[in-house]
């Protein structure tokens, strides 16, 4: 009875008539046989939901492409899509929000695991070839990280803080440390990069240094919990915990050890002339903001509300989180209300008691090497921009304004 | 044998082990790659083209490869109102259209790829594993070598009867190559250190 089943949704479809059959006690499960009982109060589960939970249908929280571009694009541009970081909580972002970007418009490759090899070779005294099974032998570490992409950048035009930042997400990735498979390979001496491909259509690839596959990059299977999203490069992708999101190459089927840096597709659209811009441009800098309250919200009246955001760093683990709420002049810690993990969002909070006039909301956070995030002038100034005319460079973390009006509207404090 | 010897020859063995150990696998999981393997998937091309393919190919068949390859995306003439990357500079190009402005994001005339490649292997890996679009993988290698040399000449970067090979094609001196700078990741190092204070 079961394979006789047009697939599930078909059996919804059918339910009433599959519900004769089920009257005559066939082998139907007996939540359809609920679901098709109108005689039973509301609420009852489908097969569906009891084999994979789904949330509340009054929770309408989603994510967006960048520049409302829904459909798969036939130019091979790049697609992002933000989370929505005004509705969050916690420092975990649901597999199902995370932020992602794509090389080919809305396309995802569909990688049958059983199929997916990951190869490592170049300077190594054994290339080898890993299936899905041989690396889930191998002992396992789980590591909460945040990613995000290079082009998670603030501007006038945004309105809210998914415009503004929702290009960083963060998860618990469960995988082998990339170190021990390249142990395993036996690195050559000489040996000073690693490019890292995909196995999309264009094998997206990236290169970076060594000593960073060395110290804590992730070859990981599985996010939150469950196997890797397909979005998220599903069967396998790397993790360079730190690195922009780019270097987290997705389908992970190669990963070559050289001794020099090769550029490489990924990494030519990323090229700069200015040293300085090439740092800033490869490892995100100790960055947050305050996504609650943020742009688009609105504050009931004068009273007591909690100051929520997020603060990261490429470099490691967040030190401390400062807030202003009168835009700029004083600064007070927050309190750290999540779990720190090192290069991971850290959830702060701050207690407030909105007197009900105009105000602009800020945060900054400092990261345990020291450094401190920047306002847009104080990056301006390094780079010795004309006053006002301030081109963040690389990693835009730049400190984020809110513009609390007198009616408890939130605004962007850029625009 | 004295004590003194039977220390030394403990110490040698356990140097031995120890060696032997850090060379050898810790888990002897995976199988080895064969060389077949290895050179079926590597696809990378170094700076210096030592994993390029033998092959030739000029910029006039070049020409004849992107009409019916390239162009239907990337224009006649190297440009078009699509979202697809400019391939040939506008100051060479635009005879037969207006300027276009370039909509966000996108790869603009300041990123044309045979321009702004600091070395022309890198055309050569991009064409290779990235088009033509949907038909990724599908190019010949004279194929690459010739549309690579299309690119190169039509952007007054070589000669119109230079022919691209493996070996010509690293050697190409490159309008951009001194403008990238390799990023730098040290341990326990603020990326910038000074930024912005």
């Amino acid at each position: 009875m079961q394979s006789k089943k047009p697939g599930r949704r078909g059996f919804l479809k059918n339910s009433a008539k599959l519900a004769g059959l089920a009257a005559g006690g066939t082998g139907v499960s007996k939540a359809a046989e609920q679901l098709t009982n109108t005689s039973k109060p509301k609420g009852y589960m489908s097969d569906e939901q009891i084999a994979y939970g789904e949330r509340s249908h009054y929770v309408t929280s989603k994510r967006l492409p960048v520049m409302s571009r829904h459909s798969p694009d036939e130019y091979g541009l790049m697609f992002h899509v933000l989370t929505p970081l005004q509705d969050s909580v916690g420092i975990i972002t649901p597999s199902s929000l995370f932020y992602f970007a794509t090389h080919r418009g809305a396309y995802i490759p569909d990688i049958d695991p059983k199929e997916h090899r990951l190869m490592i070779h170049g300077m190594v005294d054994r290339p080898l070839i890993f299936t899905m099974d041989d690396i889930k032998r191998l002992p396992s570490v789980s590591r909460v990280h945040m990613i995000e992409c290079l082009g998670n950048r603030a501007s006038a035009a945004n309105t809210t803080v998914q415009q503004t930042h929702g290009l960083t997400s963060c998860a618990e990735w469960t995988g082998v440390e990339l170190s021990l498979l390249l142990r395993e390979a036996g690195v050559q001496p000489g040996a000073s990069h690693i490019i890292a491909e995909g196995d999309e259509e264009v094998k997206g690839s990236s290169c970076f240094e060594l000593a960073k596959a060395m110290e804590d990059c992730m070859v990981v299977y599985a996010m939150n919990g469950e196997p890797l999203r397909p979005q998220q490069g599903f069967p396998l992708r790397l993790v360079a915990p730190g690195l922009e999101g780019i270097f987290h190459t997705k389908y992970l089927r190669r990963i070559k050890v050289v001794d020099k840096y090769y550029l490489t597709y990924n990494d030519y659209g990323h090229i700069q002339a200015d040293p300085r811009a090439a740092q800033l441009a490869n490892q995100i800098g100790p960055k947050s903001v305050i996504t609650y309250p943020s742009g688009g919200h609105k504050l009931q009246g004068p009273g007591f509300y909690e100051i929520s955001g997020l603060a990261w760093s490429g470099a490691g683990a967040v030190r401390n989180v400062e807030v202003s709420t009168d835009g700029g002049q004083s600064w007070k810690a927050a309190d750290l209300r999540s779990p720190v993990f090192r290069i991971a969002h850290a959830r702060f909070a701050f207690p407030w008691k909105w007197d009900g006039k105009p105000c602009t909301l800020l945060s900054r956070c400092t990261d345990e090497l020291g450094t401190r995030q920047p306002s847009r002038e104080e990056a301006g100034r390094y780079f010795n921009d004309p006053p006002g005319r301030t081109r963040i460079r690389g990693n835009d973390n730049s400190i984020q304004p809110w513009k609390v009006a007198a009616d408890g509207s939130v605004t962007n404090g850029l625009a | 044998m004295d004590l003194r010897n039977r220390v030394f020859l403990l110490a040698g063995a356990l140097l031995v082990c120890g060696v032997a150990r850090s060379q050898a696998p810790d888990y002897g999981v995976g199988h080895p790659a064969t060389q077949t393997e290895i050179s079926t998937w590597d696809i990378v091309i170094s700076p210096d083209g030592k994993e390029l393919p033998p092959g030739r190919g000029t910029s006039k068949e070049g020409a004849a490869i992107y009409r019916v390859k390239c162009a239907g995306c990337h224009g006649a003439d190297g440009y078009s109102k699509n979202h697809a990357p400019t391939l040939i500079q506008s100051k060479t190009a635009r005879s037969s259209e207006g300027v276009v402005p370039c909509l966000q994001p996108c790869v603009n005339d300041a990123n044309t790829l045979a321009v702004n490649a600091p070395y022309a292997t890198i055309i050569w890996d991009y064409i290779n594993r990235g088009m033509p679009l949907g038909k990724e993988g599908t190019l010949k290698a004279d194929e690459v070598y010739s549309l690579s040399a299309f690119l190169l000449f039509r952007n007054n970067v070589i000669r119109e009867d230079e022919v691209m090979t493996d070996k010509t094609l690293p050697a190409v001196k490159m309008p951009n190559a001194k403008g990238f700078s390799i990023p730098v990741w040290k341990h326990g190092t603020p990326r910038l250190p000074g930024y912005p204070f």
